[in-house]
């Protein structure tokens, strides 16, 4: 297990995990919340944290979370990936979720950018947070509150038997023209059921287990792109835009691991105009 | 590795009852394929339960009893009665076709049975996992004899990963306590067809693939032509998509097909044109996956094609506002794994 999800776990250990659902959250006061201030307190100890702070980070969700399983958030930095001065990490925190702390992303200078976009499933009303660590150590969060959508609008997938049917499926892929030394944008998609846990098995009537991806792994020509260290804070069959930086012809590949140690992966050749 | 508890079941609403919702499924009979359950045996009338003001019903065929939800949201101000419920009556017993959306409102749908017949409760039928359509299911589940609870295949999974969502929600939007007693899990469970015997009449249910949800559940009365498409059907309330919009047309053209007298959807009033009571909702899903497609092949993101499609589409429509953006929203994420 590496750093990150050492981290994770021993945020859950903490028994976050039971807690969260209870916590209510007053939208104009973001740091009052009881789980946000112990996540505060495992992931970044006294630390000062600047917020707002619009020129490295910002953070979009929607007001109301339209569809709670599939809630589209998206992540712009600000700064530049030097090897100088970069984002090293991203935390994605929500804080009234079953697991506060849904995903830590690790950029490099091969990211280009520190943006990423995803899907989530938001359990209730909650402030959404992402934090940013800079190379040099600074910690900088956008935050935004998002509303819980009414009582039908439920969190697990749509058609879990399809889910499992598809396991694995990945897609990846580049979007518009790649140019070396530029960042390109790129989507990966994963066919995952990457669900919490007890939906019930049809045979045995035993509840099964959480079964999610856990790790993602991006890289270009064989140099570490993105990673990710995730759970079922994200929606099913999970989906993320990023940047890298191409600077000459190279294979871009995606592996995925999952709770049962299951691998993915997938690969696109990139050949940047020259 | 870390064992992590439940996304959707706060733990607190699984305490000592989470146990006997365990029970419960320990002893539920799966049934799969075509199959007939007996009528039962005549059985002692219920006691008349509670002091609960009769929801009011209209009779749209012999012994068919209808109550028309409002079109509105879950709110507390309506007590969670925006979905239509019924029971059929035959000459040995009763079947409900949806609870409805609190233990009150099925209290009061229990006393518009009394009101009407001392027969008992037989069979408690839900359409789909929705809470507007089954958290009325305590109020019967607390009868004696208890009726047997009957639902698709997959309701009970979709009801088990949802459960604590839906009571967490209760409580929220109408002001009602989290109990995990107000969740029911089927006895009886339909994977492709089942009759239903009330004694003189007979209820045909039917279990269709993954449409406005992975477990809709249709009900026939064939003496009287009455189907019942549960959401398969919606009337002036948007169609809400939390299944699979391809599979749901698709589910459409075989309705199409079906003789029927009269068809009573899940919300709006019923409709004896069949099938051109399908074309409003035809029109509305056709162009919700045109749409979606065309954002998908201009490289639109998912948010970008919310924000730019919320507001289209949707004229005929009551109750856009609520869920047209989450309809686009669902409809996004099926279709962008289209070749």
């Amino acid at each position: 297990m590496n750093a990150p999800s050492l981290l994770l776990a021993s945020i859950l250990a903490l028994g976050l995990v039971a807690e969260a659902s209870a916590q209510k959250s007053d939208p104009d006061r973001p740091e009052a919340n009881a789980t946000w201030q112990q996540v505060r307190t495992s992931l970044f100890q006294a630390q000062e944290i600047r917020t707002p702070a619009d020129a490295v980070i910002t953070l979009d969700a929607p007001e109301r979370a339209q569809d709670a399983a599939i809630v589209p958030v998206s992540i712009r930095t600000g700064l530049e990936q030097t090897p100088e001065r970069h984002i090293e990490k991203v935390y994605l925190v929500i804080d009234n979720n079953p697991s506060p702390v849904g995903a830590v992303f690790t950029f490099t200078p091969a990211s280009g950018r520190a943006d990423i976009e995803l899907r989530v499933r938001i359990e209730t009303y909650t402030h959404v947070r992402a934090i940013a660590r800079t190379s040099d150590g600074e910690l900088h969060m956008a935050t935004r509150f998002v509303k819980a959508s009414g009582g039908c609008s439920a969190p697990p997938g749509k058609d879990m038997s399809a889910a499992l049917a598809n396991l694995g499926k990945m897609r990846l892929r580049v979007e518009g023209d790649v140019a070396p030394g530029r960042p390109a944008l790129a989507q990966l998609m994963v066919s995952h059921p990457n669900h919490s846990g007890l939906a019930m098995d049809q045979l045995t009537r035993h509840y099964t287990p959480a079964y999610f991806v856990r790790r993602v792994e991006i890289s270009f020509a064989g140099e570490p792109v993105m990673s990710a260290d995730i759970d079922f804070t994200i929606s099913e069959n999970p989906n993320f835009r990023f940047w890298f930086v191409p600077r000459g012809d190279g294979e871009l590949k995606a592996e995925v691991v999952d709770t049962r140690d299951l691998r993915f992966a997938t690969a696109v050749a990139v050949n940047p105009l020259r | 590795m870390v064992t992590f508890s439940a996304c959707a079941l706060p733990s607190r609403s699984f305490g000592p009852g989470f146990v006997a919702l365990a029970a419960v499924l320990a002893i539920t009979v799966p049934l799969s394929g075509t199959a007939a359950v007996d009528g039962p045996a005549p059985l002692p009338v219920e006691e008349i339960a509670t002091g609960a003001t009769p929801l009011p019903v209209e009779e749209i065929a012999p012994g068919v009893m209808l109550h028309v939800g409002r079109q509105e949201v879950w709110s507390a101000a309506n007590g969670g009665d925006v979905a239509n419920l019924a029971f059929v009556v035959g000459s040995e017993c009763v079947a409900v076709i949806d609870s409805g959306g609190s233990p009150a409102l099925g209290a009061r749908m229990l006393a518009a049975v009394r009101a009407r017949t001392p027969l008992p409760v037989c069979y408690v039928i839900h359409t789909h996992v929705h809470p507007d359509h089954v958290l009325g299911a305590a109020a019967f589940a607390a009868l004696e004899p208890r009726p047997r609870f009957v639902a698709h295949a997959r309701f009970a999974a979709s009801l088990a990963a949802r459960a604590g969502h839906y009571l967490a929600a209760a409580e929220r939007e109408l002001g009602h306590a989290q109990e995990a007693a107000d969740i029911v899990f089927p006895d009886i469970e339909v994977a492709d067809t089942l009759e239903l015997d009330l004694g003189g009449r007979a209820l045909t249910l039917r279990a269709w693939p993954t449409a406005h949800t992975d477990n809709d559940l249709t009900v026939h009365e064939r003496a009287t032509g009455v189907l019942f498409l549960g959401d398969l059907l919606f009337a002036g309330h948007l169609p809400v998509l939390d299944g699979r919009l391809l599979g749901w047309l698709a589910v459409m053209d075989e309705l199409a097909e079906l003789e029927i007298a009269l068809a009573v959807p899940g919300h709006g009033p019923p409709s004896r044109a069949w099938p051109a009571a399908l074309q409003l909702q035809r029109d509305y899903l056709d162009g919700l996956r045109d749409q979606v497609r065309a954002a998908l092949r201009a490289g639109r993101t998912l948010a970008e094609t919310v924000n730019a499609l919320g507001e289209t589409g949707t004229d005929t429509w009551l109750l856009a506002d609520e869920f047209h953006r989450r309809n686009l929203t669902a409809a996004y994420a099926e279709l962008e794994w289209e070749d």
